[in-house]
């Protein structure tokens, strides 16, 4: 490939750019975040795998290398190391932000669908298989289709049919 | 100018395809052989001319022809060639036409290969599958052209995101859309039956080896996306419940499940109308799965809105394709005569229960996919992730893994469950092994891993040992056995690699999920550190330059007692023309584990930030995927003499030299 001018122009005018670039690529967790107390930390870590970074596409705070989710893991931090249990924590973060910040759903009238949903799917289906195995059992029960009794010239022909059979 | 003709092509393909989707369907309902015929050289027909066109856009992108809007918004002439040929699809309008090349490919092998179906059904087929591609030339051209002109033509493109810019990802969505697209010969199959009103063996037998095509490729593809995440997103995350992911495990759960009821119809003609009923939804699926993505409707119902032409056409599209065939599903199924029957304990059974376990499990993906959205619309913003899909994933998953190793035992027609747990005696002693093992081994780790891993375990056993039941190991001569085994059918090894990947997947997620380490710290040259016994030396950091980027590399070598293992470079890259920085991990394996490194920023004091992970059993996943995808193929290459066995079967003369060959 041959370069073009605008290849080669590119380090010098980019070089700067770049290097802000890398700055911003701050990524998931970082040292400096990172609570003394083991067993904190532990929680803080755990904590973060059930939190929405709000701006992301489904992500977690604890992989996420956006802003917030650095603002959030620092709250987090704040607050346990302020003492507050896991589940205030959370509560806290609801207040601010709503039921959204929750990657585990509450449960809730809003949530019960999404909660009882695949019970209920379980339960209809499970019902179903036992309609299919009730119903086919009663057309088993009933037997084959009766088959009426031959009468003497199907008779005739029938004992013909199986001599034939025979001889070949 | 080859734009142009690309362009003329498609058009030509669209009227080809309403040829197609008609006149055949019309002349099976009247008897009309020559109607009927139109349908195969139509098939190919169409299909020359989507390859023609897609040809001519893979032209534009090879040569970096700027004048087309699709080529200066995705590609780069700096960007290497292997990027420039992906990135045909590596965006909207580019990815439709390769779906629709996909399509037509399917339609063009069903009519090529389709020489023994019976003439009335194969018109159908060819019809139905020509009536889906009316709907996504029709997308393509109204609202996605990818041939459009643009004046004045930028002197550069804009390049494609960076991330794409991976051989993982190059070849991901070619494996996906094989896939979604596969399932859609198994929905032409099941509305045309539901036309003619008749599902037979000789349907079944059909429909399973597309669905098995479709399912392995569509098997490959998840595990490629899945192996790309790894590597690329820098962090050893493999699985993240994204939509994005969701949308394409759906079909996956149903067409896996729709794989196990096609054999019950094919081997004991029952199960008839469910089948034709997932054959349906899963393709429903795997249609809903493109256009969501496409239509970026996941990540917010307003994005949907942006382009209102495009979300009302798949809207309609989606409302014509899935209602018409549920409609047709309700009005004719019943007509549709059940076969034979079976008692609960039994291989039909068996099956049943798989396809009940995964059909519920696809309803929870795709409530919990869906929930963000339906909630959003009644002014409640909802998120459902990992721990919804985990937890659900442990409550259906575990006991479907535990049943499919007991399945393979059970007879047809009527089974005595006692008898199959019977012979799994020794299986279920190496599982308790594995079982007290793993939980010597983690001490006081979580307990879902012990669970897991004994599944796995149990689910591995019991395969081999349905295997050597077959082949009677130990209880015949060695010879004997070995002389069995090589006359098993292909099919039944098909099933003993999957079910086996199956295991050493399930293995592989567990222990990663359970016994990763991390360490995370700032770094000097010089400095080492300790992750689960190895110890990782930071050697240095270097600047380097790219075909189309900037990278600093950092290197490390990792000693195991102070025996060499590895050295590991990880890369932090920028990519100037999207101005976007993407991270390389460096990963050694050794086959139990991954050693995963990654490279963050300067803290401007000679330190970098650097991520050190131990992935226990990762590569396992891979592995176990690769022996599902090895599975199908291997059964695949036996359905292959299978193919419209009937007519074979009545002339084994001429069937001979196929075998041959």
């Amino acid at each position: 490939m041959t370069p073009r001018p605008f290849t080669r122009l590119l380090p010098g005018l980019l070089m700067p750019l770049a290097a802000l670039a890398f700055a911003w690529s701050a990524l998931a967790v970082e040292p400096d975040e990172i609570l003394d107390d083991p067993e904190l930390e532990a929680r803080a870590r755990e904590l973060s795998e059930d939190i929405r970074c709000l701006v992301c596409q489904n992500e977690n705070i604890d992989s996420s290398n956006a802003e917030l989710a650095k603002d959030l893991r620092v709250l987090v931090r704040e607050r346990l190391v302020a003492g507050d249990s896991d589940q205030q924590v959370l509560d806290y973060l609801v207040e601010r932000y709503g039921d959204f910040v929750l990657l585990n759903p509450p449960f809730k009238p809003q949530t019960y669908l999404l909660w009882f949903g695949p019970a209920a799917i379980l339960l209809l289906g499970g019902l179903a298989v036992a309609a299919y195995f009730r119903q086919r059992g009663r057309e088993a029960g009933a037997g084959p289709a009766p088959t009426p009794d031959l009468n003497a010239e199907e008779r005739k022909r029938l004992n013909a049919l199986l001599k034939d059979e025979g001889r070949a | 100018m080859i734009a142009e003709i690309g362009h003329f092509a498609l058009i030509l393909a669209l009227v080809v395809a309403i040829v197609q989707g008609t006149l055949p369907m019309i002349g099976a309902a009247q008897g009309r052989a020559n109607w009927m015929a139109v349908a195969r050289p139509a098939a190919q027909l169409q299909f020359l001319l989507v390859l023609t066109s897609f040809l001519a856009l893979m032209q534009a992108y090879i040569i970096s022809d700027f004048s087309l809007a699709n080529v200066a918004q995705n590609s780069h002439s700096a960007k290497p060639m292997l990027y420039k040929v992906t990135g045909v699809w590596g965006n909207h309008e580019g990815s439709m036409l390769l779906w629709i090349l996909i399509l037509a490919l399917f339609g063009a092998a069903v009519a090529g290969f389709g020489g023994n179906l019976p003439p009335t059904l194969r018109a159908r087929v060819l019809s139905v599958q020509a009536l889906i591609s009316v709907g996504f030339l029709a997308f393509s051209l109204l609202t996605s052209n990818p041939f459009e002109r643009i004046f004045p033509v930028p002197l550069d493109g804009r390049d494609l995101n960076p991330l794409l810019q991976d051989p993982g990802l190059a070849f991901h969505p070619p494996m996906l859309y094989v896939g979604y697209v596969g399932f859609s010969i198994a929905f032409a199959f099941a509305v045309a039956a539901l036309i003619e009103g008749r599902v037979d063996a000789a349907w079944a037998r059909w429909v399973r080896p597309w669905t098995l095509l479709a399912w392995l490729f569509l098997t490959a593809g998840i595990a490629l996306g899945s192996w790309w995440a790894y590597y690329e997103l820098g962090w050893g995350g493999w699985w993240f419940w994204d939509p994005v992911e969701n949308v394409s495990f759906m079909p996956w759960l149903m067409g896996t499940a729709l794989l196990h009821s096609a054999i019950v119809v094919e081997k004991r003609d029952a199960l008839k109308i469910w089948t034709i009923l997932l054959a349906i939804l899963t393709f429903s699926l795997s249609l809903i799965g493109t256009f969501i993505v496409r239509s970026g409707l996941l990540t917010s119902v307003h994005a949907f809105a942006t382009d209102p032409e495009r979300g009302l056409f798949i809207l309609v599209l989606l409302c014509i394709a899935i209602g018409g065939s549920l409609v047709l599903f309700a009005l004719r199924a019943p007509a549709l005569k059940a076969g034979g029957l079976f008692a609960p304990i039994s291989r039909e059974g068996g099956l049943v229960l798989n396809n009940l376990l995964l059909a519920v499990a696809t309803g929870t993906v795709f409530i919990g996919t869906m929930a963000p959205l339906f909630a959003e619309a009644f002014d409640y913003k909802l998120s459902v992730g990992a721990p919804y899909f985990n937890l659900f994933s442990a409550i259906f998953g575990l006991p479907l893994i535990a049943a499919m190793a007991v399945g393979p035992f059970l007879p047809w027609k009527r089974a005595d469950l006692a008898g199959a747990l019977g012979r799994l005696k020794v299986a279920a002693g190496l599982t308790f092994a594995a079982g007290l093992v793993t939980w010597y081994l983690q001490q006081g780790g979580p307990v879902l891993a012990i669970v897991g891993m004994t599944l796995a375990a149990w689910l591995f056993f019991a395969t081999l040992a349905e295997w050597a039941d077959r082949v009677q190991l130990f209880r015949i001569p060695p010879a004997a056995s070995l002389s069995r085994a090589l006359r098993l059918p292909r099919a039944a090894y098909g099933m003993t690699f999957a079910h086996i990947g199956m295991a050493v997947a399930v293995a592989g997620m567990t222990a990663s999920s359970a016994w990763k380490a991390e360490e995370v710290r700032v770094m000097r040259p010089g400095e080492t550190v300790e992750v689960a016994g190895y110890n990782y030396r930071f050697e240095e950091v270097r600047e380097m330059r790219g075909p189309n980027y900037f990278s600093e590399m950092g290197r490390f070598t990792v000693t195991l007692e102070g025996q060499p293992v590895a050295e590991l470079t990880p890369e932090k890259r920028f990519y100037p023309v999207q101005r976007m920085p993407t991270t390389e991990a460096a990963i050694h394996t050794t086959g139990i584990s991954d050693l995963y490194a990654v490279i963050g920023d300067s803290d401007g004091q000679g330190g970098w930030t650097v991520r050190i992970y131990h992935e226990p059993l990762v590569p396992w996943l891979w592995a176990g995927c690769l022996l599902m995808v090895i599975g199908g193929l291997v059964s695949l290459s036996d359905r292959r003499l299978r193919v419209g066995a009937p007519r074979r079967r009545a002339a084994p003369a001429a069937s001979a030299p196929a075998t041959a060959s």
